[in-house]
C-alpha cells in the first residue's frame, strides 16, 4: 500500500513537472476551450435568461471537448522510449500507476475549467439563482467522472489504429449518463427552478462504480498489448 | 450439437410464418391505431431479441476474461453483432409506429433513449474491436463490455429523472388486450427469440470457423519458411 501511493506520487509528480515546463496539454487544451466558446456565442447570441438555461449544456460540452485532448496525450507520452514496456516489467502495481494518470489528468482539467469559468460568465452574463456552492461540487464530481473513464478508455485506445478518434467514441456512449447529470445539476443550479440532489448523488454513484470498475480493471488492459 | 442446427432453423421458420400469418391475418386491428400498430408484433419481440443478445455478450465476456477460453470471445462478437442488428430494427420500427400514433417521430422518451444509448454503447464496442491493432483484441473488448454492462442502470435512472421533469409524451392507453392479440405477441416473441438465436449461433459458427483457417494459414506459412530453409 505504501509503496504503491510512493509510486503514485513519483509517476504524479513527473507527469505535473512535465507540463509545468512544457505546457502542451494545458496551452492546447485551453485555446480549444476558448475557441467552442466563441463559437457557440456566434452560433446562438443568447439573451441572460436563456443562456442561463443553455449555459450547463455549452459548458460541459466544451469542457469534455477540451479534456479529450489532454486525455489523449496521457499514454501516448509514455510510448515514446518504451517507458509503457517498462511499467509492464516493473513490479509496480498496475493500479497505482492508473491513479497517478487520473490524478493528473483530473488537475489538469480542474485548472481549465477555473481559468475557462470566468469567461464563460463573462460571454454569457451568467448569474447563478440557485445555490451557488453547489457548483463546485458538481465540478469536482463531473469532472472525475470524465477523468477517471477517460484514462481508462485512453489506455485502451492506445491499442487501436487512428488512437486519437477512438478516444471520444468510446468515451462518449458510456458518459452520457454523467454529461447529463452534469448539464441538468449546473443547469437547475443557474436557473434555481429545480434541486441539484438527484443529480449530485448520480454523479457520485458514477464516480464510484466506474472507478471501482477502473482499479479492478486497469492491470488487464496495461498488460494487453 | 450440429443435427440441432438445422432442426433450430426449420423451428424458427415456421414459428416465424405461423406469427406472421397470427400478426397480419388473426389478430384483430387495434381501435385507435388502425394496422399500423402490428408493428408491435416485431417491434417488442425485437427488443426482447436484443436485450438477451446483450446480456449473453456480457456473460460471454466475464467467462472470456476469467476462463480466457476463445469459444466465449467468439460467442461475444457474434451476440454483440446480431444484438446490434436487432436494436437496428427496434430503432427503425418504432418511429415508423410512433409518427401516426404520436404525431412525431422520436421523443426522448425513457425507453427510447435506452435503446438509443444501449445501440451507441456496442456500436462503439463493434469499433473497438474492428479498429484494434492488439494481439488482445478480446481482452480489451471484454472489459468496454462490462464498463457497458454497468453503464447501463445508470443510464436508465438518469434518463428517468430527465424525463419525470418534464412532461410524458402519451404511450397508448390501456385497457384490456385481445386474447388474440396476446396469441400473435407471444408466438412472435418465441419465433424471434429463436431467430435471434439461429443466426447468433451461425455468426457464432463462422466466427470460430474463420480463426480456426487463421490459425492454420499461419502455421502453413510457418512450415513454408521453415521448409524453403
Amino acid at each position: 500500500m505504501n509503496k504503491g501511493s510512493g509510486i503514485t506520487r513519483a509517476t504524479l509528480a513527473k507527469d505535473l513537472r512535465l507540463e509545468w515546463r512544457s505546457k502542451d496539454a494545458i496551452n492546447s487544451m485551453l485555446f480549444f476551450a476558448l475557441l467552442v466558446v466563441v463559437i457557440f456565442s456566434f452560433s446562438f447570441d443568447p439573451t441572460a435568461e436563456e443562456s442561463r438555461r443553455i449555459a450547463g449544456g455549452l459548458v460541459w460540452v466544451a469542457f469534455l471537448f477540451a479534456a479529450v485532448v489532454a486525455l489523449n496525450q496521457t499514454w501516448a507520452r509514455e510510448l515514446r522510449n518504451q517507458v509503457l514496456d517498462a511499467y509492464r516489467v516493473s513490479p509496480a502495481p498496475a493500479n497505482s500507476l492508473f491513479l497517478a494518470k487520473a490524478l493528473g489528468n483530473f488537475i489538469f482539467v480542474a485548472v481549465l475549467e477555473a481559468l475557462m469559468t470566468p469567461l464563460f460568465i463573462v460571454f454569457y452574463n451568467l448569474r447563478a439563482v440557485g445555490p451557488a456552492y453547489q457548483l463546485l461540487v458538481v465540478a469536482v464530481l463531473g469532472t472525475w467522472a470524465l477523468v477517471v473513464n477517460g484514462t481508462f478508455f485512453a489506455a485502451i485506445s492506445l491499442r487501436t489504429r487512428s488512437r486519437e478518434i477512438m478516444l471520444p467514441l468510446l468515451l462518449f456512449p458510456i458518459s452520457i449518463p454523467a454529461l447529463l447529470a452534469m448539464v441538468e445539476a449546473t443547469s437547475s443550479i443557474l436557473t434555481g427552478e429545480f434541486s441539484a440532489k438527484f443529480w449530485i448523488v448520480l454523479l457520485v454513484a458514477y464516480d464510484v462504480v466506474f472507478t471501482m470498475a477502473s482499479l479492478f480493471l486497469f492491470e488487464l488492459v496495461l498488460h494487453a498489448e | 450439437m450440429k443435427r440441432v442446427f438445422p432442426i433450430l432453423a426449420i423451428l424458427t421458420a415456421a414459428l416465424l410464418s405461423y406469427g406472421l400469418y397470427q400478426a397480419l391475418v388473426v389478430a384483430p386491428t387495434e381501435k385507435t391505431m388502425g394496422d399500423v400498430q402490428r408493428i408491435f408484433y416485431y417491434h417488442v419481440p425485437s427488443a426482447w431479441t436484443a436485450g438477451v443478445l446483450f446480456f449473453v455478450n456480457f456473460i460471454a465476456s466475464i467467462v472470456y476474461l476469467m476462463r480466457r477460453n476463445t469459444k466465449a470471445d467468439a460467442l461475444a462478437v457474434a451476440s454483440a453483432e446480431v444484438g446490434v442488428v436487432f436494436c437496428t430494427i427496434v430503432l427503425v420500427t418504432g418511429p415508423i409506429w410512433a409518427r401516426p400514433v404520436w404525431g412525431i417521430w422520436w421523443t426522448w422518451d425513457l425507453r427510447l433513449t435506452l435503446t438509443l444509448v444501449l445501440w451507441l454503447i456496442y456500436v462503439s464496442y463493434l469499433l473497438l474491436r474492428r479498429f484494434s491493432t492488439s494481439g488482445q483484441t478480446p481482452v480489451i473488448a471484454a472489459v468496454l463490455a462490462i464498463f457497458g454492462t454497468l453503464d447501463i442502470p445508470l443510464v436508465y435512472f438518469s434518463i428517468w429523472f430527465f424525463r419525470t421533469q418534464h412532461p410524458q409524451p402519451v404511450i397508448g392507453g390501456g385497457g384490456s388486450i385481445d386474447p388474440a392479440m396476446l396469441h400473435a405477441f407471444f408466438v412472435n416473441l418465441v419465433a424471434f427469440t429463436c431467430f435471434g438465436a439461429l443466426v447468433c449461433w451461425s455468426r457464432y459458427r463462422l466466427e470460430v470457423l474463420r480463426r480456426e483457417v487463421e490459425e492454420t494459414q499461419a502455421l502453413e506459412s510457418l512450415l513454408e519458411v521453415r521448409n524453403s530453409r
